[in-house]
């Protein structure tokens, strides 16, 4: 008995030391630590930056910026690593391997890396190689900060416009891009022709949310919409915006017909690819990001076409010339071996106005700060398809999806929402909103 | 009898106690591998979820303890839950069976073939070996309603084809043929336990005047059904876990560079899939392990009936 027993014990003993290990090895590593070089040290460092970017061509951009960085600090060394996500920079951060510089294509991350220390604030860097803020737009620092924390820096941004086909618009008599929403509507009917059967031969504009970028944040800047209040609550109930711009949308989708629309949509092509509608001509007008002007340079597509600002909703024409902005962000994840070098990189990247513009114009976004925006040495700005989408950025009612601690979930629950909306599935509008908002705030309150 | 009792036992107790604690330690040491590999796969994990379940771990920072609230706003707040936990429960119950159900015909068709056998088992078993995510955006684009060849040839037949991935009453079932027809792996395993089928109870089933239906209920079905356990077992399980391929159909159907979990309407979104999202997108780790848990218990309790309901579909305690 008192064998069993013994056995017993070994084994629960046996089991815990090893539980114990574990435990310890799978606690969050790399606590933040500043503990190498200052300012003016140059001993020789090698730091690894991890980014995004994957085509080649991206990839000899950021090399050619961080041969620069080099040049001017020949004691860094910068290890760039290639096409990593955000998935496994979190789980590099988890596993105290992270590395000293990284970035995302993904600013919804954003609130959730600085509120949980995911990132390093950089504010005491900030402060102390004086990097004046002021040169970057109001909404971008928006994105790229969260709760008084400023964990990254906005690296690039993609700004969204109006495409047009300007074969389809002299077809159809259009002479201009509209400038309102109901002559983007009206337009939009104009340019649309049908089959024999009824299907969608060539849609005017392709209204159904979801499709390519035709989502609810690049479109409810047009009625001034603002996603969260002043204290990080949900808004789309309390903002009338929303309501008028999904009414808007629904009114157009109405008149295509849902299913038309969806069918359409199906065959659309895949939105990175020649296949793409709008550069095979199957789409007359679409909102899209800067980042279009590239590609269809890149696809050699057989297109004539134009851009403008998205149209402003009617009675708010002040509006127009504003747009929608996101972008890439970057900086130090917890754990970072050198982060005085790191920092360095990350300023350099970030405030350089030749580095901005280098890889700004060969990767064709926009860059971040007026310096370079207003630059001689941006290409880019001469570029009359790339030049209204500058302007969006400089526009001080541009504006964005603010960072939320919880990876943007209430854009997801919105995204459904308005799945629902678009099919029929909500007889409510307003009531349908208030909800949006409960289920949003509920979001927020459970990573406290 | 009284000289039987162990009366000198405490005598030899020593050396033998020795003896038998070297023996357990070997034994010990024997097991250590597989207790190592128990305890850090499955033990561990399962307890730490258990555990982070409670807190509101971003798998970050410091986690703390935040007593029920993950299971509250499963029950209560999350929007997308109940869509997820009806999409699972559907895969579970209509997918699952159907794909039982499919592999075994098709085993017992291969079964019986006299010419080209080999072939025809090739055939159906060949899609199983084709990637999960590749395999989905092949029948995505086979099924593009606008595109697709499916369509085309059911509009040749005079059949105005339905929007398949991109409708919400359609994405389902979609997802089942596209299981459907990768479920060359079951077909496999079926068609080995048909294949050793005594062919003399057979012979005697039909000496006795049994027909088809008969023989396949009282000789074919008696002998299989611990590989027909074993296939409706591991598919609940998979049909609960099922993940991937609504992933990729839900992207590649809506065309955007994006990931759009549940396109359309929500139709596509599964448990596994909610909890990925709260737990890698949203950093509500603690959330998403209230979910596993949830996940765990209910696979667990579908395990635990099937086994038990399997008692009364033994061979031995079947009627003959």
């Amino acid at each position: 008995m008192s064998d069993s027993r013994t056995a017993r014990r070994t084994v629960a003993a046996s089991l815990f030391a090893v539980t114990a290990l574990l435990a310890a090895a799978c606690t969050t590593g790399g606590a933040a630590s500043k503990a190498d070089t200052g300012a003016d040290d140059t001993t020789p460092v090698t730091i690894t930056f991890w980014h995004g970017l994957s085509s080649p061509h991206e990839i000899a951009s950021v090399d050619a910026v961080l041969a620069k960085f080099h040049k001017k600090y020949p004691y860094i060394t910068v290890k760039a690593v290639a096409a990593q996500t955000d998935d496994k920079v979190n789980q590099a951060i988890r596993g105290g391997t992270a590395p000293d510089v990284a970035s995302s294509f993904n600013a919804a991350n954003v609130g959730g890396w600085c509120s949980s220390g995911a990132f390093q604030d950089l504010t005491p860097d900030i402060k102390a190689d004086h990097v004046d803020l002021s040169q970057i737009p109001k909404a971008v620092q928006s994105y790229t900060a969260f709760d008084g924390k400023r964990c990254t820096m906005p690296w690039l941004a993609d700004t969204f416009g109006l495409y047009y086909n300007k074969k389809l618009f002299a077809k159809a008599g259009i002479t201009s891009p509209p400038k309102t929403m109901s002559e983007l509507a009206a337009d939009a009917k104009k340019l649309t022709t049908f089959n024999a059967d009824g299907s969608i031969k060539t849609a005017g504009f392709m209204p159904y949310l979801g499709a390519y970028e035709m989502l609810t944040e690049h479109l409810v800047p047009s009625w001034g919409g603002k996603w969260l209040t002043s204290d990080g609550q949900s808004n789309v109930g309390g903002d009338p915006a929303f309501a008028q711009a999904l009414t808007w949308q629904k009114n157009l989708v109405d008149w295509f017909g849902a299913k038309k629309l969806v069918t359409f949509k199906a065959g659309m092509g895949d939105e990175f690819s020649a296949q793409n509608a709008f550069e095979t001509g199957k789409l007359a007008m679409m909102v899209d990001g800067e980042w279009r002007n590239a590609f269809i340079k890149n696809d050699k597509a057989d297109i004539e076409y134009g851009t403008a600002a998205v149209p402003a909703a009617d009675g708010k024409s002040q509006l127009y010339g504003a747009g929608y902005v996101g972008g890439n962000v970057i900086g130090m994840p917890r754990g970072a071996k050198h982060p005085g070098a790191a920092w360095k990189l990350i300023k350099f990247l970030t405030t350089d106005t030749g580095a901005l513009t280098t890889l700004a114009d060969a990767i064709g976004n926009v860059p971040t700060t007026t310096a370079a925006l207003d630059s001689p040495s941006l290409g880019l700005s001469k570029d009359p398809n790339f030049a209204p989408f500058l302007e969006v950025y400089k526009n001080p009612l541009t504006t964005t999806t603010p960072a939320s601690g919880d990876g943007g979930a209430y854009l997801t629950n919105f995204g459904h929402f308005v799945e629902k909306w678009q099919s029929g599935g909500v007889p409510d509008l307003t009531a349908g909103l208030t909800a949006v908002d409960k289920q949003n705030n509920a979001a927020l309150k459970l990573g406290q | 009898m009284a000289t039987h009792q162990i009366v000198q036992l405490p005598l030899v107790t020593a050396p033998l106690k020795a003896r038998m604690r070297r023996n357990r330690l070997r034994v010990l040491l024997f097991l250590a591998p597989g207790l190592v590999g128990f305890t850090v796969f499955l033990i561990y994990p399962l307890v730490m979820t258990v555990w982070l379940s409670f807190t509101n771990s971003n798998m970050i920072s410091q986690a703390q303890f935040v007593g029920l609230r993950n299971y509250r706003y499963l029950l209560d707040g999350d929007p997308l839950i109940w869509h997820a936990v009806r999409n699972t429960a559907w895969l579970v119950v209509i997918m699952v069976p159907a794909q039982v159900l499919f592999a075994l015909g098709v085993a017992m068709v291969t079964a019986r073939l006299k010419a080209g056998a080999s072939l025809f088992r090739t055939l159906f078993y060949l899609p199983a070996l084709a990637p999960p995510v590749a395999a989905t955006v092949a029948f995505v684009c086979m099924f593009n309603p606008n595109s697709g060849p499916v369509n085309r040839i059911l509009g040749l037949l005079g059949i105005h084809g339905p929007l398949w991935f991109n409708s919400p009453d359609w994405s389902k079932p979609a997802l089942t043929l596209l299981a459907l027809w990768g479920s060359g792996t079951m077909m496999v395993i079926f068609l080995a336990a048909l294949l050793e089928v005594p062919a003399e109870l057979y012979e005697a089933a039909e000496l006795d005047g049994a027909g088809p239906w008969h023989r396949f209920r009282y000789v074919t079905l008696p002998t299989i059904s611990p590989v027909v356990l074993f296939a409706t077992v591991t598919g609940v399980i998979a049909g609960l876990q099922y993940f991937t391929q609504a992933m990729v159909a839900s992207q590649v159907a809506n065309g955007n560079i994006q990931p759009a979990p549940g396109y359309p309407d929500g139709s596509t979104l599964t448990f596994p899939q909610q909890l990925y999202i709260a737990g890698f997108n949203q950093f509500h780790a603690g959330y998403a392990c209230a979910l596993a848990v949830v996940l765990f218990v209910v696979a667990m309790a579908f395990t635990v009936v099937l086994l038990r309901r399997a008692s009364g579909f033994d061979i031995e305690e079947s009627p003959r």
